[in-house]
């Protein structure tokens, strides 16, 4: 059990590091460079100065070497300064987190609660009208671009009945209810987008479940589908549902990022994007890098939580 | 009852599939016949005239006119002909990618297996849209291609293809992997590598003809990602750059636009959504088709009433 979570935190850790290495190449990858910049805004800058000021920002030194400056700067929690908002990255990030956190966590919950009832129902009226058009639902809400369902819901809410704004403010910022009226859109738009892929995933793993013998065995004891259900079926069809929830953090982020600029919801998707659309390449980045970061510690803690929803995981081998 | 159900279910299940392909068919079709609505209409996708803006539907123009007074049917055609053909590059791209790093990590297991299989799963677990956000701006010339050397829009389209399919051949990867390691235990790769022959051509001319249906599956599911992929990065003006039109730069304006002409942000939207959705009715389709079952309670009904 122990060894096999220090190997996972070892193996998030890696990924993590190897990001930030990656990120820290891509830097390198932006267009523009700041000396050069600098050189061609002042014709007083000759060769010598920008020798002197790549030494004194230490770009003379070989890449390996700057990437462990960096890395040990971003260790002390220094990721370099935001040029779009003249603060340092981090302080810039942490806010912008935040409000993505909030926005996902409501999102979460709402398709959890729609897809756990969906998929089980889907899954014990298998193959009937039902079953099928919870299916072509859940293929809708997978295929549907995010941006165009935001732009659709913003037509009908805000344009054309004009309930809901179009605008999203994080909580706390002004009126509660305020606030709370402006989430609906982005909430209804994420959710719609993952609620497809999580009853599909409850379906196909309640019905792995139901042709097991043992369920053979409690139907033939005369127990009724609701009772093999609830009281032999579902719980161990949820442990899959839980690992496959987690690796989808990543696509979920992925969607927060689509809905934040559609509804100008000011969080790290969002931020990253301005940052991209304004040259602010060290703060698009060290969010890339946050991000990453973020999903793959929802990944371990789902990791760590299926010890509680199985038993019989003892962790022995990691095959 | 239940029996005439499942019978319904499956016709319709495989129609459905089948109704997706004859979509795409039709959607290929009305793409690639651009130059001939051209001139049907006596119109093109690039000329701007700013005395035409927004009009209505006509005959002259049976979607009306976009802000810069250009017809939208038009401009639909074109636009799917590039989002189509970068959805299909790039899948290839990424199902090509996925099919070589599947073979060799479920042919050789062990550590290569290992590390191979762990990248994949680091990928799949990324958020990628952040990713390919940052990817989209890089500066090529920095590593050394130079996009100048050919022109503006096939650098778009490359740089776009490339990027996607660099992050989209992992569900490929998994399940050729998958196949791969039942495949290797089979008695006429034993015989062959007994025989002496190379790994490469057990690999090629052996293996990999016993995973055509998978490999099929895999990269028809994906292409309806890989288009969505595209189409959010060419919305947000970082993919196919404007005036060539894609499905999604052309919705890049219509949220601005969004009073005075929805419809400029209802058809190209819909077009994707159309597309995506039949790739993964096909991609469905496909996979039932090889994987038939049903579960213990579907059985028992069907005993009981039927």
């Amino acid at each position: 059990m122990a060894s096999y979570l220090i190997s996972r935190l070892a193996q998030t850790v890696t990924v993590i590091l190897v990001m930030s290495f990656i990120v820290y190449m891509l830097l390198g990858l932006m267009p523009g460079d700041p000396i050069d910049l600098m050189v061609s805004a002042d014709p007083n800058l000759t060769s010598e100065d920008a020798a002197r000021l790549k030494a004194l920002y230490g770009l003379d030194q070989p890449l390996g070497k700057r990437y462990l400056n960096w890395l040990a700067a971003a260790l002390q929690g220094d990721f370099g300064f935001s040029r779009l908002y003249a603060k340092p990255v981090f302080v810039v990030l942490v806010p912008a987190l935040k409000n993505t956190l909030i926005l996902m966590g409501i999102a979460f919950l709402v398709s959890v609660c729609i897809a756990i009832p969906a998929g089980i129902y889907a899954a014990r009226k298998i193959h009937s009208p039902l079953d099928y058009s919870i299916n072509l639902l859940c293929f809708a809400g997978i295929s549907v671009p995010p941006f165009w369902l935001a732009l659709m819901l913003i037509l009908l809410f805000s344009v054309t009945l004009g309930w809901l704004p179009a605008n999203a403010v994080p909580l706390g910022h002004s009126d509660f209810w305020d606030t709370t009226k402006a989430l609906v859109l982005p909430v209804i738009t994420l959710s719609i987008v993952s609620i497809g892929g999580v009853t599909r995933y409850v379906r196909s793993s309640l019905n792995e479940s139901l042709r097991q013998d043992y369920i053979r065995t409690a139907l033939s004891k005369g127990l009724s589908d609701h009772q093999v259900i609830r009281r032999h079926a579902l719980r161990n069809s949820m442990i899959p549902v839980v690992t496959i929830l987690s690796l989808d953090a990543g696509a979920f982020f992925s969607g927060a990022l689509i809905t934040e600029i559609m509804f100008g919801y000011p969080g790290v998707g969002k931020l990253i994007f301005d940052a991209i659309q304004s040259n602010d390449y060290n703060l698009a980045l060290v969010g890339l890098l946050l991000s990453t970061a973020v999903t793959l510690a929802a990944n371990f803690l789902a990791d760590i939580s299926y010890v509680a929803l199985d038993p019989r995981v003892t962790f022995q081998s990691n095959q | 009852m239940t029996r005439l159900q499942l019978i319904f279910y499956h016709l319709l299940r495989h129609r459905l599939a089948m109704i997706s392909g004859g979509i795409l068919v039709v959607l290929v079709l009305f793409s690639i016949s651009a130059p001939l609505l051209e001139i049907i209409l006596k119109s093109d996708a690039s000329t701007v005239d700013l005395f035409s803006r927004f009009l209505s539907y006509s005959l002259m123009h049976p979607l009306g006119t976009d802000e810069l007074g250009r017809d939208l049917l038009i401009r639909l055609a074109y636009g799917g002909q590039v989002s189509l053909m970068v959805g299909l590059s790039a899948a290839m791209f990424a199902s090509i990618i996925g099919t070589v790093i599947g073979l060799v990590s479920g042919y050789y297991g062990g550590w290569i297996d290992n590390l191979l299989m762990r990248i994949t799963d680091s990928i799949i677990a990324l958020p990628l849209l952040p990713l390919l956000i940052v990817l989209a701006v890089i500066d090529l010339s920095k590593l050394g291609i130079f996009p100048d050397s050919f022109n503006e829009t096939d650098a778009g389209l490359y740089r776009i293809i490339a990027i996607v399919a660099l992050v989209g051949w992992t569900g490929v990867a998994r399940l050729v992997r998958g196949t791969t390691v039942a495949v290797r235990q089979q008695l006429y790769v034993t015989a062959a590598r007994s025989l002496g022959i190379p790994t490469r051509r057990i690999l090629f001319s052996h293996i990999l003809p016993a995973l055509s249906s998978p490999i099929i599956v895999a990269t028809t599911l994906s292409v309806g990602n890989i288009i969505l992929f595209e189409s959010i990065l060419s919305f947000l003006g970082l993919g196919i750059n404007p005036p060539t039109p894609s499905w999604g730069n052309m919705l890049t304006n219509a949220q601005e636009l969004i009073f005075e002409a929805p419809k400029l942000a209802f058809f190209p939207g819909m077009f994707i959504f159309l597309t995506v959705l039949s790739f993964n009715f096909l991609g469905d389709g496909l996979q039932d088709a090889l994987t038939p079952g049903t579960n213990l309670l579907g059985q028992k009904s069907k005993r009981m009433k039927g």
